[in-house]
């Protein structure tokens, strides 16, 4: 149980920083989701936590105390690592005691601590299986339970669900978020998915070229995307961004007036952001979407075209079953003025 | 997949495996069937007629004490080539792996010393530790040891010890090498996390996992030590002194080429064949049994 406190954490490799200061503050027991895109620095970020990478500059505390100089054993965390990184000439029982075992704990509490972990992980059978004789999810559990034993302060997770399918991935999910509720310890995992960013976080950093572009709760980012990066990467299909302009207090696409601006907001081109989803069907709207090719998910489907007002390609996503008649039909549609998104095309910082 | 390539007819994988087998009849198993025959036989120093004597020979050899001595010295010889070839190349592998900057020079000078042949590294340590010319052990003397192993067996033993595993330490290097850096990095940081320090981790994850690389090694290197430290005991002690260094190997040509006395010679090598084929079963079935990862 601990907090963790990261204050303008840089990375350096040789001369090329690729962590520009992050800062944030994370409670005891939350469960934060660090999103983004591969290279973005999340897992450095994630690895300098654990003490795998050294800090360039900044400070990360853990429970108060600074922990930068300290030896990865001596930090008090547990990681669950993206290829498992189970001992392979080990048990279950021994991969899940090994921690203990260099503690120096008294075998009796080893072996109880581990049926009991492996019992809350339903894993009790396995104890005796080397990790070769496991499939990828019972890996996966063997992994967490390795972390769970040792009642560390913080759990890391370095993308612990990418070597699965994707049906065990959406299960895996859930156990884990489950697990992390149950028993309350402070989590920092990494991801480039943003459903499970959405779907496990108390809060989410996402990423981008090294820096904190956002950091919220994942229903506030997915709303109130701070940047044009964060409104893209989250949200599935993602964001339409198109070019338009604010005129006279009203934003316009085009020939198309798309409703009242935001007031304190100087006329010139804006960044507009339309989530596929607020995308309704209207006759009367001005807006029209030229379809090129629809999907067809069952509870909803996608279209994929082009407005008639904007050169970017543009996606809606309506409810329920929609029958068209093959590329090229051409729907009318509206947003509401209060769903979009308005950037600054120069900086991409969000501006309503 | 395995991929597998069929053949319509006999005679090209006939023809393409012909060179092998020619090689290995000409070269293995002519002269070994011609040993097994030459055991069986007393022949005349001239070679020009022969007794047939049965199992005499071997009678003879294994109520020989020079010949039973000889068992214990090679395996002496081999146990003590073996750990001083295999314990400081896994050292400096080991210690190879944890550079990040000038990795690659350092690797590179500690090949070089197994491009140089067997014998010629016997004449190296042979000047060294010459006792009247050698730098060693003049200032060995210097210090006050009287060193001498043309007259001391245990001096005999510990230089050709040392010359033989000498340059063994760069080919046992390469193979540690590779096999360190074979082990998942990740494996390492989670046993760093988890607790283990340097030292407990390359005890309790590391040399578990490179342990296919080290049984291996150690079959090579006792086979080694056997048969292939002749040039450097030949050229160092020719097997004294008092057959203090005389091994199995050094004594078939000892016995035969000095001695002129073949048919102890060609027992002493089918008993030598014998001892390789045993190695060489006991080899394959430790392989076989374990555990790959």
């Amino acid at each position: 149980m601990a907090t963790v406190e990261l204050r303008n954490i840089k990375k350096r490799f040789g001369k090329t920083e690729v962590i520009h200061g992050v800062s944030t503050e994370i409670d005891d027991g939350e469960f934060i989701v660090i999103v983004g895109p591969s290279g973005c620095g999340k897992s450095t970020l994630l690895r300098m936590v654990a003490g795998l990478e050294s800090v360039s500059d900044g400070e990360i505390r853990i429970d108060g105390s600074r922990v930068n100089e300290r030896e990865p054993m001596e930090r008090d965390i547990a990681m669950v690592f993206q290829n498992y990184a189970l001992y392979p000439h080990m048990t279950v029982r021994q991969n899940m005691g090994y921690g203990l075992k260099i503690a120096g704990t008294p075998k009796r509490q080893i072996a109880a601590k581990v049926d009991e972990a492996a019992a809350l992980l339903q894993l009790s059978d396995y104890l005796d299986r080397r990790p070769k004789a496991l499939s990828g999810g019972q890996r996966q559990r063997v992994a967490m339970g390795r972390a769970i034993v040792r009642e560390p302060k913080v759990f890391l997770f370095d993308e612990p669900l990418s070597n699965l399918d994707a049906k065990l991935r959406v299960q895996m999910r859930l156990e884990i978020k489950e697990l992390q509720e149950r028993i309350g310890v402070t989590s920092l995992y990494v991801t480039h998915d943003q459903v499970e960013a959405m779907t496990m976080a108390d809060r989410m950093i996402v990423m981008n070229a090294g820096r904190a572009e956002q950091i919220g709760k994942p229903l506030d980012v997915y709303e109130r995307p701070a940047t044009l990066f964060a409104a893209q990467f989250i949200g599935s299909p993602s964001m339409n961004v198109l070019d338009g302009r604010i005129e006279a207090g009203e934003m316009r696409l085009g020939s198309a007036a798309l409703g009242p601006a935001p007031a304190g907001l100087p006329d010139g081109p804006v960044k507009l952001g339309l989530r596929p989803e607020h995308a309704l069907p209207d006759p009367d709207s001005p807006l029209r979407l030229r379809v090129r090719l629809s999907e067809p998910l069952g509870a909803n489907t996608l279209l994929h075209g082009q407005l008639d007002q904007a050169e970017a390609p543009f996606t809606a996503c309506l409810a329920g079953v929609h029958r068209t008649n093959g590329s090229g039909e051409i729907i009318p549609l509206r947003v509401a003025p209060e769903a979009i998104h308005l950037f600054s095309p120069e900086t991409g910082d969000r501006l309503n | 997949m395995e991929k597998r390539v069929t053949f319509k007819g006999w005679m090209l994988p006939l023809l393409l495996v012909a060179p092998q087998v020619v090689i290995s009849a000409v070269f293995f198993f002519y002269p070994a069937g011609q040993a097994i025959w030459q055991s069986l036989f007393i022949p005349d120093p001239f070679g020009l007629s022969m007794e047939y004597v049965g199992l005499g020979n071997f009678e003879y050899l294994f109520g020989n004490r020079y010949y039973l001595a000889s068992f214990v010295t090679t395996a002496l010889f081999s146990t003590l080539v073996t750990l001083t070839s295999m314990i400081p190349a896994l050292f400096l592998a080991v210690m190879a792996d944890r550079l990040i900057k000038g990795a690659g020079t350092y690797r590179t000078l500690l090949i070089w010393p197994y491009a140089v042949a067997p014998a010629v590294a016997g004449v190296l340590w042979l000047f060294m530790f010459n006792t009247r010319v050698g730098v060693v052990a003049w200032y060995l003397g210097r210090l006050g040891y009287d060193w001498n192993h043309v007259l001391n067996e245990t001096e005999a033993m510990g230089l050709v010890v040392v010359a033989s595993s000498w340059g063994r330490i760069s080919y046992n290097f390469l193979f540690f090498f590779a096999a360190l850096q074979a082990v998942p990095k990740s494996v390492i940081e989670a046993a760093a996390i988890d607790g283990a320090h340097f030292w407990r981790r390359f005890f309790t994850i590391v040399l578990p996992l490179i342990s296919p690389t080290t049984f291996f090694l150690l079959v090579v290197n006792v086979v080694y030590a056997f048969f292939e430290t002749f040039g450097v005991i030949h050229t160092i002690t020719s097997g004294g002194p008092q057959q203090a260094t005389t091994i199995l190997v050094y004594k078939v040509y000892a016995d035969g080429f000095v001695g002129q006395d073949l048919g102890s010679s060609a027992a002493q090598s089918v008993v030598l064949l014998v001892v390789v084929g045993l190695l060489t079963v006991l080899q394959f079935r430790f392989v076989e049994r374990r555990v790959h990862y």
